[in-house]
């Protein structure tokens, strides 16, 4: 049977992205955050996953307002990085699993919870940036990726209560594929920002340091936070971590088992107009 | 009976919810439209008529045509469909938030390095810093 090994939360922030690609990660500015991922790089590898089930969202990219699919799923062979309007990444092609994500699809779906399912879908700096992070500049990614779509961008978004129920019924959607699948879950976004209006730059070092204290220790507490809390205190776009309890949801503790280890844990002000957030949280 | 609508008291800050949506449809996906190539060289030509094509309203238009992004999310714009016109700008994100901000681009860029815009005094309208 296949089974999540372990979960990966990171943000996104698409000036990462394009300072990987320009060549600036030696830069003072940049060296920091890269050099939070050293370690992650090198687990990434020895884990050698089967498939990444990754939480992100579109930013106004594959989804315009002409569809606002609360969670989509993407069952594809294959996904092209997006031109986000500054000409798409010059990263690779993102190959699916189209077998294993329609085996998730059909369960979870059985198990009340409605996702869209989306067989063409370009992906952006949401997908790709996680993926850069811990692969670095690679000719080819370590493995299939199944894209899993949240709208955080239109209010109402998904509850973090809904988010971390709908993580668990994706473990349960894994646990019964057959194949001995080594499947790790990620969930990116955030932490702190707000990228519009007179409080743009908002940055809550203290509440973001709560909030991967709780993830590890408490995340059942942390599901009940109302949505308020997250845009008053983390910026409106700091609402994107509701994401990070879809994977935490997946963890084997939630379902009863030991708790999971914190592999590695990293935090950073700022990248661009964000702070940065990683953790690594491995089942036992 | 209206909705709660808790998000009404953080000052600076505009959520997009389904009201604000319907009100910037046509501005947002007038935004989407500069994803091509070709929608940007014409909207450069000539903006005015660009946005002509649209049926936004005069105000939304000349949000745009000033590049005052405070106005257009006020009108229903959301930054993400936004960004499109500053990414046909040559705009960076940073230079998008620090532009509403009332700031300069050096003055932003700095309060981020320095750890970013506190969250004291920016909880509540009204509240004293």
């Amino acid at each position: 049977m296949a089974r999540i090994t372990a979960s990966v939360y990171t943000s996104h922030v698409p000036a990462i992205g394009a300072a990987m690609d320009l060549g600036k990660t030696g830069e003072p500015y940049w060296q920091p955050v890269f050099a939070g991922y050293d370690f992650s790089k090198q687990w990434l590898k020895e884990q050698k996953p089967d498939a990444i089930f990754l939480v992100f969202n579109d930013h106004a990219t594959a989804f315009s307002l002409d569809m606002i699919p609360t969670f989509a799923i993407g069952t594809a062979a294959e996904f092209t990085p997006a031109d986000e309007g500054w000409g798409p990444r010059p990263v690779p092609k993102v190959i699916g699993h189209p077998k294993l994500a329609s085996h998730i699809a059909q369960s979870v779906i059985q198990d009340d919870f409605d996702l869209t399912i989306v067989n063409r879908m370009d992906v952006d700096h949401g997908l790709t940036v996680p993926l850069s992070l811990m692969c670095g500049q690679v000719q080819a990614w370590p493995c299939p990726v199944i894209p899993f779509a949240v709208n955080v961008v239109q209010y109402p978004v998904p509850s973090g209560r809904r988010c971390f129920m709908l993580g668990q019924a994706i473990r349960r959607a894994i646990s019964s594929y057959d194949e001995p699948l080594n499947v790790q879950i990620w969930g990116t976004g955030g932490m702190s920002h707000q990228l519009q209006g007179p409080r743009a730059g908002l940055i809550n070092r203290e509440w973001d340091n709560a909030f991967l204290d709780r993830l590890i220790n408490d995340p059942d507490g942390l599901s009940k936070m109302p949505h308020i809390d997250y845009v008053r205190e983390a910026g409106s776009e700091g609402i994107e971590l509701v994401m990070w309890l879809i994977a935490r949801g997946a963890m084997g503790d939630v379902a009863g088992g030991n708790k999971p280890t914190v592999r590695h844990r990293f935090y950073h002000v700022p990248a661009s107009n964000t702070a940065v957030g990683h953790l690594i949280l491995e089942n036992n | 009976m209206a909705l709660d609508k808790p998000y009404k008291d953080i000052p600076g800050t505009t959520i997009f919810d389904a009201d604000m949506s319907r009100q910037g449809y046509h501005l947002n996906q007038f935004c989407m439209s500069l994803m091509k190539a070709e929608n940007r060289a014409r909207f450069k030509a000539n903006e005015r008529a660009y946005l002509d094509e649209w049926p936004m309203t005069e105000e939304q238009k000349q949000a745009v045509l000033a590049r005052d992004l405070n106005r257009c999310i006020a009108l229903g714009g959301n930054i993400y469909f936004l960004a499109k016109i500053g990414a046909t700008d040559g705009k960076s994100f940073q230079q998008m938030a620090g532009s509403m901000t009332g700031m300069s681009e050096e003055e932003y860029r700095d309060m981020m390095v320095k750890g970013g815009r506190s969250i004291e005094g920016n909880r509540h309208l009204g509240e004293k810093k």
